[in-house]
């Protein structure tokens, strides 16, 4: 975009009674948190899923199989749902951020249409694994699950190589104001690529195992001490602990990457407004014009996290103009220490665990363990969502960093603030609707706790079951 | 290479139509059914039918939308502003769409499926009325260069109206096809015969619909008609013949390849829209395929993904789709339960590998390769032409 041409559209939108940025980033804030819940349980619930089935198959063991084909409903309602919000977002890079697409489409493009074929790929297989647990052989279903489980990963991928690429461009010559040349490789792996693409997969794998083990450490909690819980529980708990050790490890060499990479973001992160050395670390602390309240100061710390010594210069937001960097810096900071230290959380509970079974063989019996793992998903979602929300408002105001503005991007249309209403309500009906039908799935389950419990919705046969009638 | 990737994106619009706008028309057909006891029958086949592949189906418009802001962005760009309105619109009825359809059964209570069940019957009406809505606008040239500014006229003009009512009847049209053949592969005679009746009523209509488009085509973008009758006449008429052919073999009682001429007859409106606008990409402005803001890397790069996507996707959709027509997928833990050779049986998985019966086998691979090789072949001639 010519700056001229920004600059009008600047202008237009102040003309038609305030920007449309702040409305269209709350919007895509709110749809991309919805929908990237829902992203993990298509990255990495399948490979759960045939984690059980996979044991069920080759010991026999008839406690996985069923818990892998009730999770393959859930998976079912969890993907038809990321299905449409995914879909969603599509339109919005294009209702909401028309400026970015017209600039940049061509260039971010490209990992999008990777996606599209891995995201075909977990769609066709989705529909072969979930709807063939009846008539296909055993092996023979289980492979069909593992493209749903591969494309997860890849798909994942290719969308985190736009966010990574959006993080810190590159990849593309512009000569006034176009797009001349695209190289492919460069924009599908930007430098932040490398720690953005395995701190976000990796994230996935946590929310999704730490969830399912949320699911049944409530039911030990409840008193359903049966093997049944216990096994479900192990099977969303023991991947994601053994993975926290590796994400905690790539989350701090991130943070380090980030401070060359995107040095404002790290400032803003680790408030530090001046670039200088010997920088203290602030443990939580809201920074309100110049103050850190309420904040614990640790000499020396960010320095020596950033480079190993105390006398590291840490780059400050003072290295940009004000109108440069990011608005809210306090949301950004606290953002990223809960973030951190709900993983400690995980990492910990994980090591609890861990440490009793090589002396005990067992799981650890105190109460504070199994609330650590009921609360475990919850946790491991806020701290993706703080993730999200340190990468996204730390790069403010900036939507391609140093190129284009989130205001130059945005729909120069009004009326982003009624859309916005609208997502609100729909999103909060559509999420309820989704945990509703989640605990329905699993009172019906307990209820009538047999593999061969009617399906309510469909079949003709059963004259007490009306199937989806629109009217009556 | 523009002209290439253009292909490309008709094909998978194309594919998007006559895959997922069959799934939406299962919707419309659920939507007319009637009362509970009436509808329960058809509502069954079109669940069953819609059930393990609108996903896979839906992804074809995820990737429609790609290819468009990827190969030309300013097009993208000011087409999504222009014609914001109807497009979200749109997308509220994909969402309700989706989840209606996929949280009806897992319902429980009947006030609740019929609830879902609704907003997924009438999603399935707004999505295609909409998105015919915005191809009307772009074709009758509403769509400017570089829009600021959303344009509720864009896409009320007559024609525009008009094209999304089209789109709802090609919608119904396929769906009703498909589900004669579903219908006849189960033996199910009455189903046959009353979605025999729905295709022929959805034909004349989309026919009728498609006629009244065009001559008010003439008054609002003559240039685009005069073309549509000259160059493109060819694929006007093909759709016309193929029409006329589904409505004489379902007057006969022959459902043989039925689903695919219906499908034949789809994709040649839509690429005599392309053939006719092409190389202009927003009818009535200077942006063609090669002058939307793509550079030759991005063509390449897309060329090379659509050429993985015809490895990888195409026959993976054909094993879905044959295994959709041999009846492996079921519902739930239940299986489908009007399938009746394979329920008669009571055996699962094993006894069901060996051939299926001979007339199982032919529609569901036509269905998914032939369309696909057809595309593909398409794609590969007008790329030599050029």
């Amino acid at each position: 975009m010519s700056p001229m041409h920004a600059s009008g559209m600047t202008l237009l939108a102040a003309a038609q009674g305030g920007a449309q940025d702040v409305p269209a980033r709350a919007q895509m804030a709110t749809t991309l948190g919805f929908h990237i819940i829902l992203a993990c349980f298509g990255i990495a619930l399948p490979s759960i899923v045939l984690l059980a089935e996979f044991i069920g198959l080759r010991r026999g063991n008839q406690t996985t199989m069923l818990l892998a084909r009730r999770w393959s409903q859930a998976m079912g309602v969890l993907i038809a749902v990321g299905a449409v919000t995914g879909t969603v977002l599509s339109f919005e890079m294009g209702l909401l951020w028309p400026g970015l697409m017209r600039q940049y489409g061509s260039v971010l493009g490209v990992p999008f249409g990777a996606e599209g074929l891995f995201f075909f790929l977990e769609a066709i297989f989705a529909g072969i694994y979930l709807w063939g647990w009846r008539r296909l052989p055993g092996w023979a279903h289980w492979w069909s699950g593992v493209p749903i489980a591969a494309s997860g990963i890849f798909g994942a991928i290719s969308v985190i190589a736009v966010n990574s690429w959006m993080n810190t461009p590159g990849g593309f010559t512009e000569r006034n104001g176009r797009i001349t040349s695209v190289n492919v490789w460069q924009v599908f792996f930007p430098r932040s690529a490398i720690y953005e693409m395995p701190h976000m997969i990796l994230a996935a794998y946590m929310v999704v195992g730490f969830s399912v083990a949320s699911v049944y450490a409530v039911g030990i909690l409840r008193g359903r001490r049966d093997r049944y819980h216990y096994t479900g529980f192990a099977l969303g708990f023991v991947p994601a602990a053994i993975l926290t050790p590796f994400q905690i490890f790539v989350g701090d060499t991130a943070a380090r990457a980030i401070a060359a990479d995107q040095p404002v973001k790290f400032a803003a992160m680790e408030y530090v407004p001046q670039t200088s050395r010997q920088v203290p670390e602030w443990l939580a602390g809201v920074y309100v014009n110049g103050h850190v309240y309420g904040g614990i100061k640790i000499p020396y710390l960010d320095s020596l996290l950033v480079g190993f010594g105390p006398g590291t210069k840490v780059t400050g937001w003072d290295s940009v103009a004000p109108a440069d960097r990011p608005p809210v810096v306090w949301l950004i900071h606290l953002s990223f220490d809960v973030m951190v230290g709900l993983g400690t959380l995980l990492l910990l509970a994980g090591l609890w665990a861990a440490w009793t079974w090589w002396r005990r063989r067992r799981w650890p019996r105190p109460l504070l363990f199994w609330l650590l793992g009921a609360v475990s998903g919850v946790a491991a979602i806020v701290a993706m969502e703080c993730g999200w929300v340190v990468t996204e408002e730390g790069r403010q105001p900036w939507v391609v960093y140093g190129l284009q503005t989130t205001a130059q991007a945005a729909t120069t249309n009004g009326g982003v603030l009624a859309s916005l209403s609208i997502v609100i309500a729909g999103y909060a009906v559509l999420g309820a609707a989704t945990i509703a039908i989640l605990l329905m799935l699993s009172r019906r389950w307990r209820r009538d706790d047999r593999d061969d419990a009617p399906v309510p919705y469909g079949p003709p046969d059963l004259a007490d079951q009306p199937a989806g009638q629109v009217e009556s | 290479m523009a002209d290439a990737v253009g292909a490309i994106l008709l094909a998978s619009v194309t594919l998007y139509a006559v895959l997922g706008g069959a799934d939406f028309g299962g919707g419309l057909w659920d939507l007319l059914a009637g009362t509970t006891a009436r509808g329960r029958a058809p509502r069954d086949l079109i669940d069953e039918s819609i059930t393990p592949v609108w996903e896979a189906n839906h992804v074809w418009l995820v990737f429609d939308l790609v290819i468009f802001w990827t190969a030309f962005p300013y097009a993208f760009a000011t087409v999504m502003t222009t014609l914001a309105l109807p497009i979200w619109l749109a997308v509220a009825g994909i969402v309700l769409r989706g989840a209606g359809f996929a949280f009806r059964k897992e319902l429980t209570r009947p006030s609740w499926q019929r609830a879902a069940g609704a907003a997924f019957a009438f999603s399935s009406l707004l999505v295609p009325f909409f998105m015919g809505t915005v191809v009307g606008a772009i074709a009758t040239g509403a769509v400017p260069a570089d829009a600021s500014q959303a344009s509720l006229a864009a896409w009320t003009s007559p024609t525009a109206l008009l094209a999304g009512f089209v789109f709802v009847a090609a919608c119904g049209y396929l769906a009703a096809v498909y589900l004669v053949v579903e219908a006849g592969r189960r033996g199910d005679r009455p189903m046959r015969a009353y979605f025999t009746r729905r295709a022929q009523a959805a034909a004349v209509v989309a026919g009728a619909l498609s006629l009244a488009a065009l001559f008010e085509l003439q008054n609002s973008n003559p240039a685009m008609f005069d073309r549509l009758t000259a160059r493109a006449l060819p694929l006007v008429v093909l759709a016309g013949v193929c029409g006329l052919a589904v409505l004489a073999l379902l007057t006969a009682g022959r459902a043989s390849g039925i689903r695919a001429i219906a499908a034949l007859g789809v994709a040649a409106v839509i690429w005599g829209w392309g053939v006719a606008q092409y190389p202009v990409l927003l009818p009535g402005t200077a942006v063609t395929l090669t002058t939307a803001g793509a550079t030759q890397a991005t063509f390449v790069a897309l060329v090379v993904i659509a050429i993985a996507a015809v490895i990888l996707v195409i026959p993976s959709f054909a094993l879905l789709f044959r295994l959709q027509g041999r009846h492996m997928l079921g519902e739930g833990e239940q299986g489908p339960p009007s399938a009746g050779p394979v329920r008669s049986t009571g055996v699962p998985s094993a006894a069901h590998a060996g051939p299926p019966p001979p007339n199982h086998r032919p529609g569901s691979v036509t269905r998914g390769v032939a369309l696909g090789l057809v595309a593909i072949d398409v794609i590969a001639r007008r790329r030599r032409t050029r």
